[in-house]
């Protein structure tokens, strides 16, 4: 780039912005200054009013207050397809793209090239290939995009974005499903576009990749601004203060010593597990009062481990012990019985009930371990929820409002209330911090050593590997789908986590999704 | 292209089945005996093709039945009892239909109902209405109707295209040049794949679910008229319950009920599938004409095992470690 973005022209200009929803106010008087040209962080912990502004500069919501000019001149999309033709085009998260229609179809929906009235099939095929081979991808355009993965199809909807004479071009989490090796495509193409001087909004919670990638950031928190900064020059330390707003908990020097949980029974021991082609048989115990991570590769056989454990996957070889006795652990019924706890990945599809309550999904498991015919009453389900909204600091602390309008943190928080509810012995949390800001991640944390220091046992699976580092007692590393290495009190660091998953070099490369 | 694999299948099925009729009744492969299922089937055949379009995009349009009892009824009175010109009663009743549909898309939209709730009311509405102008059968003795109904092309064979059966093979043809190469028919389908999506990336929702409603209405008024033809009269009680095997046929020819695939040519398929049924049993003379109903039923479950079947396989993940089983 041969003009810094200093001395490019200020693209789109977000003046006191305001949006309420009833009594709660998401935005606050926000600016936002995009320069043509430059990747710009918008950072914020969950519930800062990131997604919110998107969304009214998007014209998915409709505004209280503040203005938003494009080049200079005022713009007030009413609708998303409005803004898109304004030229503000947005790339969300969840690819919003349509699986089933082809890849060319989704690149030119609504705008095909015509000809009598009928799409000309081969005409739009050819645009499409040649769309694409901008962005370095060489693909059968006629195919279904949903035979694709990720990655792809995001770079697809890039394309169809940039496409569309996008000006802005928002990016929503754009890294969250992606490796390593595609989030360099992506953000090769990324400097590519601002190289052409398009302006990027990039909201992301990988701090890293945002210092990679972006020029300057924009911070918001509580739906206010806290302040715009050059990337360059703001210590990563200041960054994490200005979205807090507040000394990060020390969670580094929490481990316990390892002789202190000797003493602590044992709450499930599995000796022989697996199941054939699913993961390798593994011994693993879980005592009281501690946490085991497990770390690996995504695809290694973290989470086939977790639900085997749970009893959500039927296992075909070895034997499980809960407190001592012989246990069978073949439906996710079972592992309820024994005092299983499990927080899926998946939260969305696996977990939460988005159109019931924080009270209602807060109750659900302990109703169910309960029986239909032995119904919590409505005080006891409240004051239940009322605990638990203080305790985890579920915010808002509303424990009527529908699941579903929280944000990902505290849905994660309104998950985990579920399962303490049930006053369980051992709790598996899976990826317990994806998808959450590090603000929320801090409290995570700190709540796993909490829960730990009950007395429950723990184990959680975790792609960072700081931060079951930090909490774990002890760490298995899982590599193809079999349990290699288990490392104990000093020796659990992350250099020797990555040495046990590179231990043979060549499947650290390809590090592939299932 | 798309969904190709469910249309062969139904494909299959049907030339399966009709040789194995032939094979037992030689006179079913002849151009009369097929010349009359398109002709019995016309109206069916008029209907599915709009209710393709509405279950593509993943809805659902239950008062299609009620719209062709609704339109007997109002063509007979109109040319009988009111003395409207044969034509001008054409024009009248698709406007009122079309009229119908788009209300119907419209509340879909605007308040963001089921389309099973709304087209469900619409249904009583049509069919109340429908009474309320008649509850006899009406006669229609205009010339017209003698003439539409003798005339048809004869087919070396003995066969006779009618011209109901002209009416809906050209409408089916042009429901699948429709769905296929325009661009209405793309956003059909991306309705289908996620109605937000498809708002998110500048599809006009609220437009097309009225388009597609008023097509399948609209669809359903020809079919009324076809159906008036056929019988020659206007009835309340006519054609309860098409509107399921309309959907039975859709669903048979390999369009997904939770919409985002599918074909017209396979409605068509199924259409043939029933009315080869419905055939077979009226040459063998001593089966209930009710084992049609059976006979659909069991089909329409094996196509929608199939399809569950499939959307499994297209899910599972083909990342089985190759050899990791010790």
């Amino acid at each position: 780039m041969e003009t810094g973005p200093d001395s490019a022209p200020c693209l789109l200009e977000v003046r006191g912005i305001s949006k309420s929803f009833g009594a709660v106010r998401a935005l606050q008087d926000v600016d936002f200054t995009l320069r043509a040209g430059e990747i710009h962080a918008l950072l914020g912990e969950n519930g800062a009013g990131k997604s919110t502004l998107i969304k009214v500069v998007t014209g998915i919501f409709p505004r209280d207050a503040g203005i938003v000019r494009l080049g200079g001149v005022e713009v007030a999309p009413r609708s998303s397809k409005a803004a898109l033709e304004a030229g503000i085009a947005t790339v969300y998260q969840e690819v919003n793209l349509l699986p089933n229609l082809s890849v060319a179809q989704n690149l030119f929906l609504d705008r095909q090239p015509m000809r009598f009235g009928i799409v000309r099939e081969g005409e739009m095929r050819r645009r499409a290939n040649a769309l694409l081979a901008g962005f370095g991808l060489d693909i059968d355009v006629a195919a279904p995009l949903g035979s694709y993965s990720v990655a792809i199809q995001h770079v697809t909807a890039i394309a169809r974005a940039v496409d569309l004479s996008a000006r802005v071009l928002i990016l929503d989490e754009p890294t969250a499903s992606l490796d390593r090796h595609e989030v360099e495509i992506l953000f090769k193409i990324m400097r590519q576009l601002a190289g052409r001087g398009i302006g990027i909004v990039f909201v992301s919670h990988f701090l890293d990749q945002v210092y990679e990638i972006s020029d300057r950031i924009t911070v918001l928190r509580n739906g206010r601004l806290v302040g715009e900064r050059e990337t360059a020059s703001l210590p990563r330390l200041e960054l994490i203060r200005m979205m807090l707003g507040r000394e990060l908990a020390e969670t580094t020097s929490a481990r316990a010593s390892a002789g202190e949980h000797q003493a602590r029974g044992v709450c499930a021991s599995f000796k022989g597990y697996g199941k054939a082609g699913y993961v390798a048989p593994f011994d693993l115990e879980l005592r009281h009062g501690e946490v085991v991570g497990l770390a690996g590769l995504l695809g290694s056989g973290r989470t086939e481990t977790a639900r085997l454990v749970f009893g959500a996957e039927r296992s075909d070889q070895g034997q499980a012990k809960v407190e001592g006795a012989p246990a069978r652990l073949q439906t996710p019924r079972d592992g309820v019985r024994h005092g299983f706890g499990y927080c899926p990945e998946e939260r969305k599809t696996e977990g939460i009930v988005a159109e019931l309550t924080v009270r209602e999904n807060i109750v659900l498991a302990l109703q169910a371990k309960r029986g239909l015919h032995r119904p919590l009453s409505r005080r006891e389900q409240d004051e239940i929820a009322a605990r638990y909204v203080k305790m985890l600091d579920i915010r808002p602390p509303d424990p009527e409002r529908p699941v579903g309008l929280l944000s990902g943190g505290n849905q994660q928080k309104v998950l985990l209330a579920r399962w303490l509810a049930t006053s369980p012995r051992l709790l598996v949390l899976d990826e317990p911090t994806r998808g959450i800001d590090v603000g929320a991640h801090a409290e995570i944390i700190r709540l796993i050593r909490e829960l730990c220091d009950d007395g429950l046992a723990l184990l959680v699976i975790s792609s960072e590997l700081d931060e079951i580092v930090t909490y774990s007692d002890r760490v298995v590393v899982l590599r193809d789908r079999a349990h290699v290495e288990e490392l104990q009190g000093e020796a659990i660091d992350v250099s020797n986590i990555l040495a046990a998953i590179a231990a043979d070099g060549s499947t650290i490369a390809q590090e592939g999704r299932p | 292209m798309k969904g190709l694999p469910p249309v062969l299948i139904t494909a299959i099925v049907l030339v399966a089945g009709f040789v194995l009729c032939a094979l037992q009744f030689p006179n079913i492969a002849s151009t009369r005996v097929v010349c009359n299922l398109l002709t019995d089937n016309a109206f069916l055949g008029i209907v599915a093709t709009g209710m393709t379009f509405v279950i593509i995009s993943g809805g659902i349009d239950l008062s299609v039945g009620s719209v062709i009892g609704f339109t007997t009824v109002f063509v007979a009175l109109a040319i009988e009892r009111w003395g409207m010109p044969p034509l001008v009663a054409f024009v009248a009743i698709l406007a009122l239909s079309a009229a119908f549909g788009a209300a119907m898309g419209a509340v879909i939209h605007l308040f963001d109902l089921p389309p099973f709730i709304v087209t469900l009311a619409g249904m009583f509405l049509a069919r109340g209405a429908s009474f309320l102008l008649s509850t006899e059968s009406v006669p229609i003795t205009a010339p017209i109707y003698s003439t539409v109904s003798d005339f048809a092309l004869r087919l070396p064979g003995g066969g006779r295209l009618t011209a109901v059966a002209i009416i809906m093979l050209v409408i089916v043809i042009g429901g699948a040049l429709l769905l296929q190469l325009t661009r209405f028919g793309a956003n059909v389908y991306a309705l289908g794949g996620s109605r937000i999506t498809a708002s998110l990336m500048g599809v006009a929702v609220g437009k097309m679910t009225i388009r597609i409603y008023m097509l399948s209405s609209l669809l359903a008024g020809i079919a009324g008229i076809v159906f008036s033809f056929y019988t020659g009269a206007g009835y309340s009680l006519s054609a309860v319950g098409v509107e399921l095997d309309t959907i039975a046929a859709v669903v048979i020819g390999g369009t997904l009920l939770t919409g985002g695939q599918g074909s017209v040519v396979g409605t068509f398929l199924g259409v043939l599938i029933q009315g080869l049924i419905q055939t077979y049993i009226n040459f063998d003379g001593t089966l209930s004409s009710w084992w049609t109903k059976i006979a659909t039923g069991v089909l329409l479950f094996a196509f929608i095992a199939l399809q569950q079947v499939m959307i499994a396989i297209a899910r599972r993940p083909a990342v089985r470690p190759a050899g990791a089983t010790p």
